[in-house]
């Protein structure tokens, strides 16, 4: 064992309701190093920082294994203010400041440089006053130790986001103890010319003897100032490597894995089709999935993939075809532009949405299977309606029928039409929207996360579903998914978003270098 | 046995069985107290009747989305004003019209059904910029309006000498309907004794025929848009819904189910309630509609007629029960009203948030 390790994390592990999202993870981190650690989403990174924090969520679902040592003894951390006192900090990825408050009150906050005063001596210390002085000459020599050149006294709200995440470190400094610093995607939100600010402030602290444990996706900045790299896939331990032995596209491609699901489909090259779908520097403005300027086709008859790591926009894409957030730029399906921010034109102009978020957008939950199955085409098409002037009534004759025909098509496991689909498992409930999408007779059928949350027999009969909508109807799928495997199994193309822009377009059969090198915002080797 | 037990008290909700037990109580000392029980049914009866409507004209509310309709009294208002307005029309036009009092009455909901789309209107545009806090917004809107109308009650023109004060402005704080015969209009219609029991069968089909519209409405598309809005407004949105549209569609429905509310309740006590009257109406409609099993954001036409018939009874029994109990304290009965009414919507509110 190296003796000088400050921060050592030894076979950890951690299950929820007993699936193990994490297993036997060795870090060992020296004064003085930064330790960049990458992965895909879900890979178990921040179940990682969960536990080295102590925080809650870690400990109110049955702790986790393996130990942990900070300076070379065993620690036992089980709150956030375990953490700090051992001298472990955090650059959160959201900041976590007080607006109104100035650049010394933030950096302070509860750790205030306190002086007596005659009230005080009576009353006793949570009376004594503030010492401004010396806060601020604390705040400046942090401030200072940054490059930043604001004053002190500044309040922090209308301040540039960068600052805001250099206000986040020097409060971090200011903590005398502190040993370890964990940077959690600290570039995610920053401009080119702060993020190469930050990264050179990473390197002086470290060179100040502080630990500094880097997670971010974007490999370009970990290959360029860490000394260690950890890759995570899936909860495990790829490998630790030091800098020196790895490139960007090793990287990349650990980061991926080989996640190949069977493919029973070649891809087809569609793209001597027709156009049906043209979309031109389309921007939705959905938050925490902005999509920043898209230029993308889709052909006739294809499936086209949306992937991309969390938080880069892919969500965004169909959200804003849907009219469901705020979009500009243009769209055109079969020549005619269509009308954004509409739900109901878009709906009309034939497209159908299967929403990533299933029990927020996807369902009414307290209603009945056929309800849920009929209502879009009830609002948008008037099927199912009996209609005398401006009276109407559902006919619930035919909103049964029609039900009972997709329960039976798509194997919902149900106790019948009438049943509250509430009380239905994801993978059933995902089927109830798609039903709903597909009883609008779609020409595009856009489908997000169709597999998120739901077990492994349920996701193949809907990706199965999918396959045969399209081959058997010639339906047009855009299908964002995070998991790259089920895109690479099922669809023709798949286009990588990252930082709002479409990065690439890749065949499924594409190495896995090259997705993992869109991903993570770098350029695809050609070749490779 | 036990688990059948619990999912019974699950789904009655703790707050109704006790409400239930105390009905079940009162009636057990009103014959143990030998009152006159087939009195007490009867204007059971015609309380019931009386209020349904008031406590209907929650269902859109709570459907769209926006809450219990605390502000109700903006309906009321518009019934009053299209009552009003009706009688002096009749007075007006007395030499060469003679009108019936079924005309009458007609004419009060027409005439406040422009005024309740208007003012539902502007409320509901009022809801959707408050969306959160409706409820609250809704209670302070029924009481700011209730108090201007008492200062235009002073100065609208209203003429006739059954609603004016002999001297000076305005009209009076209550208007008889017996001089134009529509006293009891509805609740004699048809009406029958079953012993010393009196049936206002009238009363009880025009709630009814309401409750059925009602139904059919949500059964419609409307309706199921309506419903989804209040249910699940993001759902709604991306299936083509218009949420705000339907939330002011509700709000004008509960406006105007709330000023027929009101008329039915004046032709039945005989009379029209201004200035006062109509500021604390709201709170027993709620109140009864939440006893009936609805929540605030949830609610059926059986909540409704369960929560009308349950509330009303106590009303009624509670107050012969608790005088028998302490003859000298004769506002023994008006206190256990009240301190049921708020102590329900209070439950209720503490509900709200709970899921």
């Amino acid at each position: 064992m190296a003796p000088n390790t400050v921060l050592r994390m030894e076979h950890i592990g951690k299950s929820y309701y007993g699936t193990q999202v994490l297993k036997d993870i060795n870090i060992a981190v020296k004064p003085g190093e930064i330790h960049g650690i990458v992965g895909e989403n879900g890979a178990g990174k921040s179940t990682l920082m969960n536990i080295l924090f102590g925080m809650s969520v870690i400990h109110s679902t049955g702790g986790y294994e393996g130990s942990l040592y900070i300076d070379g003894t065993s620690a036992s951390i089980t709150s956030p203010q375990d953490a700090m006192a051992l001298g472990i900090g955090m650059v959160h990825q959201e900041f976590m400041l007080l607006p109104n408050y100035t650049l010394t009150e933030n950096i302070k906050l509860n750790r205030e440089v306190l002086k007596p005063n005659p009230i005080s001596r009576v009353f006793g210390d949570n009376l004594k006053s503030l010492d401004f002085a010396t806060m601020n000459r604390d705040a400046r020599s942090a401030l200072d130790r940054l490059h930043i050149n604001i004053e002190e006294y500044a309040q922090v709200a209308g301040l540039p986001v960068g600052y805001m995440q250099f206000t986040e470190i020097a409060r971090e400094l200011d903590k005398k103890n502190l040993k370890v610093l964990v940077f959690d995607e600290p570039t995610a939100v920053l401009a080119e010319s702060e993020a190469d600010h930050l990264l050179n402030a990473m390197k002086e602290i470290a060179a100040s003897g502080i630990a500094i444990l880097f997670i971010t996706h974007r490999l370009g900045e970990i290959v360029e100032i860490c000394d260690h790299i950890t890759v995570l896939r899936d909860g495990t331990h790829v490998v630790t490597k030091p800098k020196t032995e790895t490139d960007v596209f090793e990287l990349a491609e650990l980061m991926v894995g080989s996640q190949m699901e069977a493919a029973d489909q070649s891809s087809r090259d569609t793209s001597q089709r027709a156009k049906l779908l043209e979309m031109r520097n389309l921007v939705v403005h959905m938050p925490g999935e902005r999509v920043r300027g898209v230029d993308l086709d889709v052909y006739d008859g294809e499936i086209l993939g949306l992937g991309g790591l969390a938080g880069q926009g892919k969500i965004g894409i169909a959200n804003g075809l849907m009219g469901l957030f705020p979009t500009t730029g243009d769209a055109l399906f079969n020549g005619t532009p269509i009308a954004l921010n509409n739900p109901k034109a878009s709906m009309a102009q034939g497209f159908a949405y299967v929403s990533e978020d299933r029990r927020g957008v996807g369902l009414l939950l307290d209603s009945s299977i056929e309800l849920n199955i009929a209502f879009s085409a009830v609002q948008n098409q008037e099927q199912f309606i009996r209609r005398w002037g401006p009276f109407t009534q559902l006919d619930s004759g035919s909103i049964r029928n029609h039900a009972l025909q997709y329960i039976k098509d798509l194997d919902i496991r149900c106790t019948g039409p009438t049943q509250l689909v509430r009380r239905l498992s994801g993978g059933n409930q995902q089927k109830v929207c798609i039903a709903r999408a597909l009883t609008m007779n779609p020409k595009v059928l856009l489908v997000s996360e169709p597999t998120r949350g739901i077990d492994v027999g349920a996701k193949r009969i809907v990706l199965d579903a999918l396959r045969r909508l399209n081959q058997e109807l010639g339906m047009t799928i855009i299908m964002t998914s995070s998991e790259l495997g089920e895109l690479r199994s099922i669809c023709d193309r798949i286009a990588i978003v990252t930082d709002g822009r479409i990065a690439g377009i890749l065949k499924p059969n594409d190495s896995d270098v090259n997705f993992g090198l869109l991903m993570s915002g770098q350029q695809a080797s050609k070749g490779a | 046995m036990n688990s059948t037990l619990k999912d019974f008290i699950g789904s009655m909700g703790i707050a109704r069985l006790i409400i239930f037990a105390f009905f079940v109580f009162l009636c057990a000392a009103a014959v143990f107290l030998r009152l006159d029980l087939a009195e007490l049914l009867t204007s059971s009866l015609a309380r019931i009747g009386m209020w349904g409507v008031l406590v209907l004209a929650m269902l859109p509310a709570i459907v769209s989305g926006t809450g219990p309709n605390f502000g109700v009294s903006l309906g009321i208002l518009c019934g009053l004003v299209g009552g009003l307005t009706s009688l002096e029309i009749a007075y007006r036009l007395q030499e060469s019209v003679v009108m019936g009092p079924g005309f009458l009455f007609s004419l009060a909901i027409l005439i406040a059904l422009p005024f309740a789309v208007l003012a539902g209107f502007g409320y509901g545009w009022l809801l959707n910029r408050v969306k959160g806090s409706e409820m609250m917004i809704a209670t302070y809107v029924g009481f700011s309006v209730v108090s201007i109308m008492k200062l235009a009650w002073l100065f609208l023109p209203y003429s006739s000498p059954e609603m004016a004060w002999p001297i000076g402005r305005g009209v009076r704080v209550q208007i008889s309907l017996a001089n134009r015969g529509i006293t009891r209009i509805l609740n004699d219609f048809l009406s029958f004794r079953i012993g010393d029991v009196i049936v206002p069968t009238g009363l009880l089909l025009f709630f009814a025929l309401c409750c059925f519209l009602m139904y059919l409405f949500l059964r419609s598309k409307s309706g199921a848009a309506m419903y989804a809005a209040g249910d699940n407004p993001r759902f709604a949105e991306a299936a083509g819904v218009n949420v705000n549209a339907q939330r002011i569609f509700g709000t004008i429905l509960s406006t105007f189910l709330g000023a027929v509310g009101i008329l039915v309740y004046a032709q039945s006590y005989g009379f029209m309630q201004l200035y006062e009257g109509p500021m604390f109406m709201p709170f027993v409609a709620v109140a009864a509609v939440l006893i009936g099993g609805a929540s605030v954001k949830k609610a059926t036409i059986t909540h409704v007629v369960i929560g009308t018939a349950l509330f009303l009874g106590i009303q009624v029994i509670a107050v012969p029960v608790a005088n028998a109990f302490t003859a000298d304290w004769s506002s023994m009965g008006e206190i256990s009203r009240k301190i049921i009414q708020n102590g329900v919507i209070l439950y209720a509110l503490t509900q709200a948030g709970g899921d």
